[in-house]
């Protein structure tokens, strides 16, 4: 079971490109037709030197891209069928757009009990960075784990 | 112009959930979880049927917000997932401004958004502020 000793783990930072083919089947499979994400001229006229990512984009790119796909998991040795997603969060400090490089630094920030042990809850904090050094943004989740019964 | 607290400016639809737009999502998102795509492993997980990523709901969410308020206002952006989003679900997406805030020093709204199915239960509960 995790406990507190996790707290304060990092894990391997994923380096990830926000590709424009990669993006378009994201926007398609959302059936997301908002100009802006789609048109360079809509964009510019927005202020953007290129087409946005959407919202919640971060959070997949990280996942597309990492060299050690559930890492989190693995290491902290949790079965993948047990858990839930519980809480997400995006902080932006700056815009994300086609073409940025982006960095993602992920690391464990709390670890709680709920339902007297029933449940698990990882937090997980991870700062992005793009190629040019400047913090785009915080991306947090907290992940539930159902844990087993104890027999 | 600043919006009034109450006022309700974030309404979108969207169409039922298919096992076709998971298994999309799953590729397009990079959420590789098979209890989202795979019915026998839903199943012996414990769970009836595949069920829908909560990203994927939230980026529904996502997509409704920025349909109303531009994407380079969103400061923050988050949610609960307060229960699975089943297949067949016809998801609807809501916000209105709750409050009137300063956020790191810029007068911004906070936004109450919540994500219910076509029986009025609620799936995502979340929040976002955005740049007046």
């Amino acid at each position: 079971m995790v406990d507190q000793s996790a707290v304060g783990r990092e894990f391997t930072p994923v380096t990830a490109r926000v590709e424009p083919g990669r993006l378009r089947f994201f926007l398609d499979t959302l059936g997301e037709s908002n100009p802006l994400y789609r048109d360079t001229q809509a964009a510019s006229g927005a202020g953007y030197a290129a087409p946005p990512v959407p919202p919640t984009y971060l959070f997949c790119l990280e996942m597309m891209d990492t060299t050690e796909p559930f890492e989190f998991l693995t290491t902290l040795n949790i079965d993948i069928a047990r858990v839930l997603h519980g809480e997400q969060r995006f902080d932006y400090h700056a815009p994300v757009v086609l073409g940025d490089t982006l960095t993602f630094r992920p690391r464990v920030t709390g670890v709680s009990e709920k339902k007297g042990g029933a449940m698990t809850l990882v937090m997980v904090e991870t700062s992005v960075i793009n190629q040019n050094g400047v913090h785009v943004a915080d991306v947090s989740r907290t992940v539930v784990i159902r844990n087993p019964r104890p027999s | 112009m600043t919006p009034n607290v109450g006022a309700r400016i974030v309404h979108k639809e969207f169409p039922p959930i298919t096992r076709h737009r998971l298994a999309l999502y799953c590729g397009a998102s990079g959420d590789h979880n098979p209890i989202h795509v795979d019915l026998d492993f839903a199943k012996k997980a414990g769970f009836p049927d595949v069920f829908t990523h909560g990203m994927l709901v939230m980026a529904y969410l996502g997509q409704a917000l920025t349909d109303a308020v531009p994407p380079q206002r969103l400061r923050t952006f988050s949610t609960r997932f307060v229960a699975i989003t089943q297949l067949g679900a016809r998801l609807t997406c809501e916000g209105h401004v709750s409050e009137l805030i300063e956020h790191n020093g810029e007068p911004c709204a906070k936004l109450a958004l919540t994500t219910k199915d076509e029986n009025g239960e609620i799936k995502l509960a979340g929040e976002a502020v955005i740049a007046l």
